[in-house]
């Protein structure tokens, strides 16, 4: 048997930035959430936002050097697999992803460790100063990111020369039409997702009546966050598809089931898609529902995946299926808000143990929403890498075998599984210990000072 | 327009030694973490450098974007043609980088995390001396493309450099920890560090005198007149500064060691440099067939000027907090 090193190399990729993606997913909420508990605590000296802050910032840690080392790999991944894809885009990505290391990567970095280890070493405001860093890192990094990326969906501001991709206008590169409303459903949700996230421990510790004071607090902040973001994600979403629809509606078809031209394009709920036939099987639509969402009229018309040859459409089923998955956790989580805001007015969330039990439950729903979403829109790109200029079969290094990727993808499996299963296990480990006890954290509040020679001494 | 490409040659040549100098001495703290006697010199070595280590690491992925960003011809050739070695190195950062954060947090398997720590630094290490070695024998090239195969890098100078960084990195972890340790911990870094100077000048006498041998662009480059007489100064300088290092170390110096072992790195570097320019794939694409177009040049440039002043203010500022000897306790967070 021979292995095909294009297939290869799209797993190995699929692999190492689907667990990557989780942890920014993770870490850019929990960055501003952890800004927000430092700047309370500075202005109302209140100790619960401190032990909050001092809570969220261990396991912030943890995620955040898992981030760290499982992002170091990805600018390798470019050259080491895909060197044909770099040496026909980097005069324009290039400088995209030079840009994240810059402007964001250092930022983050340089002050991560006066966050993390610099309470008693620095004045207050200098240590909340460090927690905005951190923060605005986090954010600025998901800019240059989703920049670099949505420009390989929707490519503006280029030339071609030689099969080669040169820069015309860097503003059109920089803001290329999808960016605005990928940047702005990525990041959203990211913060949903954390929210969720923090949300779940807090319910956790609710549930059993510890660390009620922080709980109660946290849980107010989160679920009152969520109200707004959650209905807000789902208005992006739209927005995000109707852009999609506009430049790549062979994605959208796929999204939606649609194999023909037509209009009032119908809803799909359920379908099995059949990508050999061209056709779906046990399908199950609401009429003229999707003509009405994607284009805001009924009569409008859809394109359908017939409307390109085979040769150009993505594989339907994975993304129609990610697809629903994304959108039906969307809904869920929308459910759960309601609910809380229901509560809100009948005595407290903090009192209903079935909410407390569910929000529990909720805690992986943002991760899964969002890998979902990932792959929608990286899957429903194929077959192109950027698209509708290079095909991801023409962009993978030509001197790489399929054997020799089997095996970087084997380490990586290996490695991968052990490094994600103990931070997660260290992580849900801290989270259900909980913040730290008064004395401990009335400690931390003492032992600010400003910064002063030799302060480190005192241990 | 003026020329751009000196000045990115200039600023990407300062990244990667940037790098080498900042992540060199953390992963030497690791290569040299089995030498520690008990779990408080392991968590003084950690401690002494977590608070900067994903800072020093972030200079490596910026020399990864970077090179891709300004010479993308050689990230398209360099980066496949060590695709084992790239793997290796990086499956060795994520298992000591994540150590920092696990070892503080395990209780039964905190061993596990020590020697993943150990492990990950001495393989990031040895692989990073591969890539270095591979990169001064050059590379197969076709066009555009790397003409070679995945295990092209396995041969014995590439192995042997690879080694000597070893021996490098851990004589910058094992003087960096003469400057930031008192007491047993530091008596014996001092002995750990003059060994390694030895092994250290061994390398760079094995590679000075391979290195002509496998290249005759670089015999040409340093034995021919009047190069002899410019470029004399290097071997001079680093002997003098190994002197000094030496000296430095049998006396109670704390920070004279640091500094002459980041000397020879910067010797090292010059020599590699001079051996090398004009190539940025050795020995077949200059540093200007490899430059992307000058407007990707000057759009990056612009930026860089402005956002490397403030990456070198909070970065000092980061080091400056966290001055001084490190002391139990002050790890957690």
């Amino acid at each position: 048997m021979t292995l095909d090193p294009v297939l290869l190399s799209r797993l190995q990729f699929a692999f190492v930035i689907a667990f990557h993606i989780l942890l920014p997913a993770f870490t850019v909420g929990l960055a501003a959430y952890i800004m927000v508990l430092e700047g309370l605590y500075v202005r109302r000296r209140d100790m619960v936002y401190l032990r909050l802050s001092l809570f969220w910032t261990k396991i912030f840690a943890v995620a955040f050097g898992m981030g760290v080392v499982s992002g170091i790999v990805m600018p390798f991944q470019f050259g080491t697999n895909w060197s044909r894809y770099s040496d026909a885009t980097a005069n324009v990505l290039g400088p995209l992803f030079t840009y994240e290391v810059l402007a964001a990567f250092f930022l983050e970095s340089g002050f991560l460790g006066i966050l993390l280890f610099g309470r008693k070493l620095v004045p207050p405001w200098a240590h909340f100063f460090s927690a905005c860093m951190v923060a605005l890192g986090t954010l600025l990094s998901s800019f240059w990111i989703l920049a670099a990326n949505s420009w390989m969906q929707t490519p503006a501001g280029y030339e071609v020369i030689d099969g080669r991709y040169f820069p015309k206008d860097w503003l059109a590169i920089l803001f290329n039409p999808s960016l605005p409303y990928r940047l702005a459903h990525t990041v959203t949700g990211f913060f949903v997702t954390t929210a969720f996230a923090v949300a779940a421990a807090a319910a956790w510790h609710l549930k059993r009546r510890e660390h009620v004071p922080e709980a109660t607090a946290s849980l107010k902040m989160t679920m009152g966050l969520l109200t707004v973001l959650v209905p807000l994600q789902i208005v992006l979403g739209d927005l995000h598809g109707v852009n999609t629809v506009e430049h790549q509606p062979i994605k959208v078809a796929a999204m939606e089931g649609l194999w023909e031209t037509r209009t009032r394009a119908p809803a799909v709920l359920f379908a099995i898609p059949d990508s050999k036939n061209e056709t779906n099987h046990a399908e199950i639509a609401i009429p003229a529902l999707a003509s009405l969402y994607l284009k805001h009229d009924f009569d409008a018309s859809v394109e359908g995946l017939k409307s390109v040859p085979s040769s150009e459409r993505p594989p339907v089923g994975i993304v129609f299926w990610a697809f629903r998955v994304m959108v039906g956790l969307g809904l869920l989580m929308a459910a759960v808000v309601a609910w809380s805001f229901v509560l809100r007015f009948r005595g407290g969330m903090e009192r209903s143990r079935a909410f407390l039990a569910t929000t529990v439950a909720m805690l992986p729903v943002g991760f899964i929403a969002v890998i979902a979403g990932w792959t929608v829109t990286e899957v429903g790109r194929q077959p192109w890498v950027v698209y509708g200029l290079l095909r991801t079969r023409d962009a993978v290094s030509p001197s790489i075998t399929g054997h020799d990727v089997l095996l970087s993808l084997a380490a990586y499996i290996v490695v991968y599984l052990v490094i994600f299963g103990a931070g997660i296990y260290y992580m849900v480990r801290l989270a259900k210990a909980g913040p730290p006890a008064e004395t401990e954290a009335r400690d931390a509040a003492l032992d600010e000072r400003p910064a002063r020679p030799m302060s480190g001494a005192r241990a | 327009m003026i020329d751009l490409v000196p000045i990115w040659t200039l600023v990407i040549g300062f990244g990667v030694f940037m790098y080498v100098l900042l992540d060199g001495f953390d992963l030497g703290v690791g290569i040299l973490f089995p030498f520690a006697r008990g779990e408080e010199e392991r968590n003084l070595m950690m401690n002494s450098v977590a608070p900067v280590w994903d800072g020093n690491e972030t200079w490596l992925v910026l020399g990864g974007t970077a090179l891709l960003a300004v010479f993308p011809l050689a990230y398209a050739i360099i980066i496949p043609a060590l695709y084992f070695p790239i793997a290796l190195m990086l499956l060795g950062l994520i298992l000591r980088g994540v150590a920092f954060e696990f070892r503080f947090k395990a209780t039964r398997y905190m061993h596990w995390w020590n020697r993943s720590f150990f492990g990950g630094s001495l393989a990031a290490t040895f692989f990073q001396g591969v890539v270095l070695g591979n990169f001064v024998r050059g590379f197969a090239v076709d066009g555009r493309h790397f003409a070679g195969s995945s295990f092209d890098w396995l041969s014995p100078f590439p192995l042997l450099a690879g080694l000597g960084l070893v021996c490098g990195y851990a004589m910058l972890g094992a003087t960096w920890l003469v400057m930031k340790t008192e007491g047993e911990l530091q008596q014996a870094s001092r002995r750990q560090a003059r060994w390694l100077l030895l092994g250290v000048l061994a390398f760079i006498l094995m590679v000075s005198l391979w290195t002509p041998f496998m290249a005759s662009q670089i015999a040409a480059r340093w034995f021919t007149w009047p190069n002899m007489a410019y470029f004399a100064p290097v071997p001079v300088v680093t002997a003098l500064i190994a002197w000094t290092t030496w000296h430095a170390l049998a006396s109670d110096r704390d920070t004279v060691p640091f500094l002459g072992a980041m000397g020879l790195f910067v010797m090292c570097y010059a020599g590699l440099a001079i051996s090398l320019f004009p190539y940025v794939v050795p020995y077949s694409v200059t540093l200007r067939d490899a430059a992307a177009s000058p407007s990707s040049l000057a759009f990056l440039l612009v930026g860089t000027m402005f956002l490397l002043p403030f990456v070198f203010i909070y970065t000092f500022w980061s080091y400056y907090v966290f001055r001084g000897k490190v002391r139990a306790g002050i790890g957690y967070h």
